[in-house]
């Protein structure tokens, strides 16, 4: 019964994301670059590939994450808004379910435009090398970090929309978003301090999210693999990291009066 | 079993961000509604009515008191299954259809996935939205939305229904609509608990209704019973001779030829002798309806709604 | 509420603080597990334009400007790589090149690649070869600058080992006229004294004088310190061996040595620390990471500085 629930409000916020219409104007400009990405291309002779791969793939990043904050902050506080969350709650659903069943939607959303745009993407990619060649698999791994990337940004999104309005929860989460890649610079920095706010700086680099790690794009532009060991260990800090935002998400809104 | 038994509940907020002051919006409240009945909750705009609701759907937690429905404590998950509840002035999720939303909110509730359809379809004909299930609800007129939130509340088929202002911002036939919706509930056998500030309402339903001011209770009771205590007062209109009634010492209303005032019942037979001698006509002697109002002015008078901010 | 209801609510809360303590804890250790395993990642090492022909046009035919910003990005580039311990210096030369394609008659250019191509990271490219074409390149854009050639057979001499190579790069720079007096002993130092600290020391010398970008003196100070060190080391422990070779055992402390007649007192290293003696005469250096490049007195288990440290910038300001 509790997946089941989990389930239904999953898809119902699927369906609201895709019955939106600021997602269809974020599709349609990420598809427009990637569209224009071959003229990018030109510029740079002998490098089409190169420039195609990373600034396809970086749009690809910018305006999932966009996609992200946008439809995630609204999540929770527009059903307390609208009071949809009462009669939600007011049924046998609990309220961690309701919160799984928001990530999981989300997800989705994303998994079905990140699909889209990196099919048009790879048309790009295929208008200007006229076929793929084997390395370009590694395209694929690339693609998959960055919708790990996706599942962490949403359980950051939905931990602060969990208890702070939309505007704020948009602040935060890109805030979050830009440190997350920097997250190694931060450590760099760490190393230059001692004492206390060595410690401090050091504590933070390693919460906030890492997506350094998951972003192999400059490495997939030149081909280079990206090894099982990669592969697991993203794919596993994706998954706590995403289970730890969402335990501490819950565990706010547990206690939360609605007012 | 009672079908909700309130012991001592309480809530109190923290209001303001740097300077926290503390505000009781409810205050030791002990209730009692019966299986099969329909209890009115009624007090003015701020009076705590919402604050109730809220705690007894889990969605706020009380500060201090206890709470069940049906013999279970309200944090019971299986309370949820037989309840349903309309918040006030809900908007619901307008990219959705009636139907939509309907099969959503019984999958929530754990009706079986084969009947979903079939029940969706007969609520919305019961609350007159058949016509409109598959527009989508960003269309929908409020007294439309409210129908479906209507429908929403009883999808499931709970035994009690609990409504936050079901009334409210309906035109006269809409509230007519809803009024009759309940009194159905009612005759099928469920609780209904519904909160209001229009008194019409409640007295013409409720078999019971419950007082309320600034958080505290004033009274419970059947209808009839609260107003024991205001009955024995008549309004009496007459055209011309406006002063003839001066003598009784009460306040004396004059719109053009027509003169009204309430009087005791005793002073009736004095009063209309008094309108005869001076000339005029008497056109009406009724026994003062809206006495519930009365009960209601006298509970909650002190400054009520003048400086109650809105919950 | 309800004890019950307490009791509801909290183990959905209390799961959920268990599971945020773990995942929280097993995130920062990935996250450090990565930071560990990962291979060093190329991040945004791309040269968008990389011709020459492509900057031109770009440019608007300001190739000197152009010139200006491919030179900053490459001493840029070069700082932060270093500051990382970077092992791969991938853009440094496509930087270089796209510089010199742009302005030919940059010579500081030429002269921080001749150093920091060749040099082995985390110092430099580690890419001998590539440095020698580099210079060979500058020289034939500008063969009237005597400072080429030299770098050209400090290059020769100090990452290729190649002393004749060095020798015959540093008589072409006596040739050109403008050079200073001192390039004249040159080649006669490597034929004759090839392979000796002492002529190593000339050079880093003479570079650290004739410098004028400050990545190429600082580097060059370090040099000079670290020789020094070495040459200490070497001092030392021979002392240390003449003193087994008397008494039969390896010194304890200094104060045995100077008891000796050894030494006339605690000798320090270029940071004012003594030197320590470890075992079976052995000497070594307090804090190897004051010093990177250096070869000896490395305390066993540890590591000359991979990269110009806080403790060795110390020694920079004070010299």
């Amino acid at each position: 019964m509790t997946t089941s629930r989990i389930g239904h409000i999953a898809y119902n916020t699927f369906r609201e994301a895709v019955r939106d219409r600021v997602l269809y104007n974020l599709i349609f400009f990420a598809l427009l670059l990637l569209a224009s990405t071959p003229l990018f291309g030109k510029i740079s002779i002998g490098l089409e590939r190169i420039v195609l791969v990373n600034l396809g793939l970086t749009a690809v990043t910018i305006f999932g994450m966009l996609i992200s904050i946008f439809i995630g902050i609204g999540l929770v506080s527009k059903e307390i808004d609208k009071k949809t969350l009462y009669t939600v709650l007011s049924r046998p659903v609990r309220r961690w379910e309701f919160i799984l069943g928001k990530y999981f939607g989300l997800g989705l959303t994303l998994l079905v435009n990140t699909f889209f745009m990196a099919v048009g993407f790879l048309a790009a990619l295929l208008y200007i090398a006229h076929g793929f060649q084997r390395s370009d698999v590694q395209l694929l791994g690339a693609l998959y970090f960055i919708m790990l990337q996706f599942m962490v940004i949403i359980a950051i999104t939905l931990l602060f929309s969990s208890f702070s309005s939309p505007m704020l929860s948009a602040l935060f989460a890109f805030g979050y978003f830009v440190i997350g890649n920097f997250a190694e610079e931060l450590r760099g920095a760490a190393n230059l301090l001692d004492g206390v706010s060595r410690a401090i700086v050091l504590g933070i680099s390693y919460l906030v999210p890492n997506f350094t790690a998951m972003n192999v794009i400059s490495q997939v532009a030149h081909s280079e693999g990206i090894t099982g060991a990669l592969l697991l260990q993203n794919s596993l800090y994706a998954i706590f990291y995403s289970a730890a935002a969402l335990s501490a998400a819950i565990l706010i809104f547990e206690n939360r009066d609605l007012k | 079993m009672s079908a909700i038994e309130i012991s001592n509940l309480a809530k109190t907020y923290q209001v303001g961000f740097f300077r926290k002051t503390e505000k009781a919006a409810l205050k030791n409240l002990t209730l009692e509604v019966h299986e099969g009945e329909i209890f009115g909750y009624l007090g003015p705009n701020g009076a705590g009515k919402t604050t109730t609701l809220k705690l007894l759907m889990g969605l706020m937690f009380p500060t201090a008191g206890t709470a069940s429905i049906l013999g279970r404590p309200i944090s019971d998950p299986q309370v949820k299954r037989s309840i349903g509840f309309l918040p006030e002035q809900p908007y619901f999720y307008d990219y959705l259809t009636a139907r939509e939303l309907l099969e959503y909110y019984a999958s929530l509730s754990d009706v079986p996935a084969k009947e979903r359809s079939s029940r969706a379809q007969r609520m919305l004909d019961r609350v007159g939205l058949g016509g409109a299930a598959n527009t989508q609800l960003r269309k929908f007129s409020k007294g439309m939305l409210q129908r479906a939130g209507i429908a929403q509340a009883i999808i499931h088929d709970p035994k009690i229904v609990f409504l936050d202002e079901p009334m409210s911002g309906l035109d006269p036939i809409g509230r007519r609509e809803v009024r009759d919706l309940i009194q159905e509930l009612n005759d099928e056998g469920k609780t209904v608990f519904f909160s209001t500030h229009i008194l019409s309402d409640a007295e013409t339903l409720c078999d019971r209704v419950a007082v309320l001011n600034r958080g505290e209770l004033q009274g419970v009771g059947v209808v009839a019973d609260l107003l024991a205590e205001t009955v024995g007062k008549r309004e009496v209109i007459w055209e011309g001779a406006s002063t003839a009634l001066d003598a009784l010492g009460t306040k004396v209303k004059i719109v053009g030829d027509i003169a009204r005032t309430v009087i005791d019942d005793r002073q009736a037979d004095a009063a209309i002798d008094a309108i005869r001698h001076a000339g005029g006509r008497l056109k009406s002697l009724m026994p003062v309806q809206g006495a519930l109002e009365d009960y209601f002015l006298k509970h909650t008078e002190p400054g009520a709604g003048a400086e109650v901010k809105s919950e | 509420m309800s004890a019950t209801a307490a009791i509801l609510r909290n183990s959905v809360t209390r799961i959920s603080a268990v599971i945020l303590v773990f995942t929280l804890g097993a995130s920062a250790w990935l996250a450090y597990r990565l930071d560990v395993s990962r291979p060093e990642v190329p991040s945004q090492e791309v040269l968008y334009l990389q011709t020459p022909r492509a900057v031109k046009i770009i440019s608007l035919g300001y190739t000197g400007l152009a010139a200006c910003i491919y030179w900053t990005r490459a001493v840029q580039y070069f700082g932060e790589k270093n500051v990382a311990k970077s092992k791969r210096f991938d853009l440094l030369q496509p930087l270089l090149d796209l510089t010199v394609s742009l302005d030919p008659h940059m010579v500081p250019a030429y002269e921080f690649g001749a150093i920091f191509l060749a040099q082995a990271p985390p110092y430099g490219a580690g890419m001998p070869d590539a440095a020698v074409k580099f210079v060979e390149r500058g020289i034939h854009d500008n063969p009237t600058d005597w400072r080429l050639y030299y770098h050209l057979g400090f290059i020769q001499y100090i990452e290729r080992h190649d002393y004749k190579a060095a020798a015959d790069a540093f008589t072409r720079a006596s040739d050109v006229a403008g050079h200073p007096a001192w390039m004249n002993a040159m080649p006669a130092l490597m034929s004759q004294r090839a392979g000796d600290i002492e002529t190593a020391r000339v050079l880093w010398t003479r570079m650290y004088e004739n410098a004028e970008n400050e990545a190429m003196r600082k580097n060059a100070y370090l040099r000079l310190v670290a020789l020094h060190v070495d040459d200490d080391v070497i001092h030392l422990e021979a002392l240390t061996a003449t003193y087994q070779q008397r008494t039969g055992n390896y010194p304890v402390g200094w104060r045995e040595m100077i008891a000796a007649g050894l030494l006339k007192g605690v000798p320090v290293d270029p940071s004012g620390e003594p030197y320590r003696l470890a075992a079976n005469g052995k000497v070594v250096v307090e804090d190897p990471a004051r010093f990177p490049f250096i070869t000896k007195g490395i305390p066993s288990g540890q590591k000359a500085a991979q990269t110009v440290t806080d403790e060795s910038e110390k020694l920079l300001k004070n010299h």
